[in-house]
């Protein structure tokens, strides 16, 4: 038996001098990135960040040993000791993609001033004017949602030209997590782009109250395809709704990635953020020894915002209505948030509209955003995260969902 | 003549029973074996995923041990899980099924964010600590004693009740969390005031503190206290305890309202010591983490030390090792600690029962043959033996006699 005891104890010992030896041989090299997640991979919102900085970090040639990417990070103090051991670990860079990480970026940003924190959909760096190393950045992917919404309404047009619905029936169903602007802004974007091509299309939304529940964004696009809508989109990162869609043969718009695989007869197109652009130019800034911008948006120019591919479900003619609309965002000929194209019939705090119900003029941080006949979203003096909230004409909210439960 | 019948005779493989005589030494042995043979699989099952074998070890070491902050995680997040874990170990001594130490703790952390929320700022800091405190004590024993009260009174199933309990707390959270904040986030933020201050420039010093103190007085109360000998009675045997005079209703309400106010206070220390804001899952599923370390500890205050350090030891490590091979996603993480626990929770069946196997099964033929062999050769020697020296074999044989006599 004592010898068995002592052959534990070797072993014991070997492995802890194994790993002493690899730690010893570990070199800290110059440059690197951290980045900090909410999730891991299998949420469909983290996983579109962490494919992101594989595909940045690698094309501006970073080594392995360069990126250190931390999963499943709650958005408390757990997010400070995760910023400050990427920052032990010599980071130069330190990434984070959930809102809630915002203050405790902040936190980690105070304490080294020398590393630069940037946040992915955040507030902070215009909350907290002490600091000048803590970065935001979003994309105006309302953009992206305002062409997945051409989309849609080609593929109404197409069924009311076919006679398989009347016009008034051209109903949308939208499933959302929260109300909350970024969602406001999303499907009133897309709501906006179907309306462009189909003037008689109204909309009905409801929330489900969680980012990522299949149970709940099936059940959700079920019962509005119950309800009559003829198309359904949705902001929640399962594929909860496109199988309802796939299920019941009613075509789905989809967000944040292909669902394709999922729905291969009834999805249409999808609209994403690219964080490519953004990481790579956050990286080469700090590797030039440059200053990063306060707040970036992301943009269907910079490559941020990305349309995908159609697919066979999409209906014809659909390709050229979404390169024109493109051309025109692009040369400024379109805007998404036209104040003239739509109209506000619920008094809100800080709105004030004309005798047709047109947006004049709206606050946001007591900045105006309403000018030239534009309502400005994502404007970087005001912050890169989406602020429009209001619920225009044609829209209905089925319900509303303001928690946060996971 | 059995096969003729058609049937052949069943020949159990192994044959197992129950010891209650195993030494401290030798359990042990058997609890650093599992230990070391658990993390080997990790390792081999890592490797598959890593392609790298030696890099489980080091990445699982250097996760938690490589730097002091690293130390300082660990021993932070031992204290959490420790007190959670000396916080339930009164009821389950007691064999009252509480799982609700989630939600006695989320009411902890509720009550004592309530504090801040309305206090914050008015108030010195310390004497908002003290209010917090109780608060906290009394939203957990509160939490506690609904179920025991039920239990006591009309005999309703606890382990529901207290499971339940905890998705009311949850969502109280979150109603709370909802009411303050407008902005549609859904977030509390973090904290400014009703934090603990550093101890010698340390955040968590506070909190390594109180679990000491909890580890030591728990240890107290359940060895030394009155209240200690009436619940392990209760747990033994309710009718015993009944029979000797002990008030069963009153010991199980009383038990209760001590693990709650446990919980409450662990609630605290994860607002004020370690999370420093709220949300609905900031007890993260320790409540739960916190039954296994108290049942592996065999409800060994001291014991669980130890275990909450394995729990944490492996989580952590494992969550480096997936960052470490950029494995992008956390069920790696979750896989590797459930792999390791599966050999520390196993082992203990090893301990508590003896596995003979049936040396007669088919199977072990090969092996009963080179038996047979072996011991053919030995008695062969044993012969010699004999024969070269009867006279001193005789004399071993006199002193074994009178040694048992001695014995007897």
């Amino acid at each position: 038996m004592k010898k068995k005891v002592l052959a534990l104890v070797l072993a014991i010992a070997m492995v802890a001098a194994l790993c002493i030896g690899l730690v010893a041989c570990d070199k800290t090299p110059d440059f690197r990135v951290g980045f900090i997640m909410l999730h891991g991979e299998d949420s469909t919102y983290d996983k579109n960040f962490i494919d992101a900085a594989r595909q940045a970090t690698e094309e501006l040639g970073l080594k392995k040993n360069q990126v250190i990417i931390k999963t499943n990070i709650d958005e408390t103090n757990e997010c400070t000791e995760a910023a400050l051991d990427l920052v032990d670990q010599g980071c130069d860079i330190i990434f984070a993609d959930s809102f809630g990480h915002g203050p405790f970026m902040y936190e980690a940003a105070k304490q080294h001033p020398e590393v630069q924190f940037c946040h992915a959909t955040g507030t902070g760096a215009h909350d907290n004017t002490d600091v000048s190393n803590l970065h935001n950045a979003f994309a105006s992917i309302y953009q992206g949602r305002y062409l997945a919404g051409v989309a849609a309404g080609a593929k109404l047009n197409e069924m009311i030209t076919a006679g398989t619905i009347n016009a008034d029936q051209a109903v949308i169903g939208y499933v959302g997590a929260f109300t909350y602007a970024e969602v406001i802004s999303g499907f009133t974007s897309f709501y906006l782009g179907a309306k462009s091509v189909c003037p008689s299309v109204t909309m009905k939304v409801t929330y489900t109250g969680t980012w990522y529940g299949v149970t709940e964004e099936k059940t959700a696009a079920e019962s509005l395809i119950n309800q009559g809508c003829k198309l359904i989109s949705q902001h929640a990162d399962s594929t909860g709704a496109p199988s309802a869609c796939e299920e019941k043969g009613v075509p789905n718009v989809s967000y944040n990635g292909s669902t394709e695989s999922t729905g291969p007869n009834t999805y249409i197109v999808s609209s994403r953020i690219n964080w490519v652009p953004y990481f790579k130019y956050m990286i080469s800034q700090v590797q030039k020894g440059e200053a990063i911008d306060k707040d970036w948006v992301g943009t269907l120019k910079n490559g941020a915002v990305e349309i995908s591919a159609l697919s066979k479900n999409a209906a014809a003619g659909t390709q050229e209505l979404i390169d024109a609309a493109k051309t025109g965002l692009a040369n400024g000929t379109v805007k998404v948030f036209d104040t003239t194209k739509f109209t506000v019939s619920t008094p809100v705090e800080g709105l004030t509209v004309d005798a047709d119900k047109h947006v004049t003029s709206f606050k946001v941080r007591n900045i105006e955003v309403v000018a030239n006949g534009e309502f400005k979203e994502s404007m970087v003096s005001v912050q890169s995260a989406p602020y429009f909230s209001l619920i225009i004409d044609g829209i209905t909210q089925l319900n509303t969902n303001f928690g946060k439960n996971d | 003549m059995v096969k003729a019948l058609g049937k052949t005779k069943f020949e159990p493989l192994m044959h197992i029973s129950k010891r209650s005589d195993i030494e401290k030494w030798k359990s042990w042995l058997i609890r650093i074996g599992a230990g070391v043979l658990g993390l080997f699989v990790c390792a081999i099952v890592s490797a598959i995923f890593t392609k790298s074998f030696g890099g489980f070890f080091s990445s699982l070491f250097v996760g938690v041990f490589g730097s002091e902050r690293r130390i300082w995680k660990l021993i932070k997040d031992i204290a959490i899980l420790l007190c959670l874990a000396l916080a339930v170990t009164p009821a389950f001594k007691m064999k009252f099924w509480n799982i609700g130490a989630e939600g006695q703790t989320i009411i902890g952390c509720l009550m004592s964010v309530i504090c801040v929320h309305y206090l914050g700022g008015s108030l010195p800091n310390a004497a908002l600590l003290v209010i917090m405190f109780l608060a906290a004590v009394a939203g957990g024993a509160l939490w506690a004693v609904i179920p025991a009260l039920f239990k006591a009174k009309w005999n309703t199933n606890e382990t529901l009740f207290t499971l339940m309990m905890n998705y009311v707390g949850m969502q109280l959270v979150s109603f709370a969390i909802n009411s303050w904040d407008t902005t549609g986030h859904a977030m509390y933020g973090n904290l400014t005031t009703g934090l603990f201050p550093s101890v010698g420039g340390n955040q968590y010093a506070i909190n390594i503190i109180i679990a000491v103190v909890m580890t030591i007085a728990v240890f107290i109360y359940l060895r030394f206290s009155k209240h200690g000998y009436e619940l392990t009675v209760v747990g033994e045997s309710v009718n015993t305890a009944k029979y000797i005079g002990i008030n069963v209703k009153k010991v199980i309400i009383r038990t209760m309202l001590v693990s709650g106010a446990l919980c409450g206070i662990v609630g605290l220390m994860i607002v004020s010591g370690d999370a420093k804001t709220i949300t609905p899952s900031v007890v993260s599923g320790r409540g739960f983490t916190a039954i296994l370390v108290s049942w592996l500890a065999h409800f060994s205050p001291i014991g669980m030390v130890l275990t909450s350090f394995i729990v944490v030891f492996i989580t952590q490590g494992a969550g480096q090792v997936s960052t470490d091979f950029d494995l992008g996603s956390g069920a790696f993480a979750d896989m590797i600690a459930g792999v390791f626990l599966f050999f520390i929770i196993a082992c203990e069946f090893f301990i508590n029962y003896k596995v003979k196997f049936n040396m007669s099964h088919g199977i072990f033929k090969p092996l009963k043959k080179a038996q047979e062999r072996r011991a053919a050769k030995k008695a062969a020697k044993e012969i010699v033996a004999d024969n070269l020296g009867d006279a001193l074999a005789a004399d071993v044989v006199e002193d074994k006699i009178s040694d048992e006599e001695e014995k007897g």
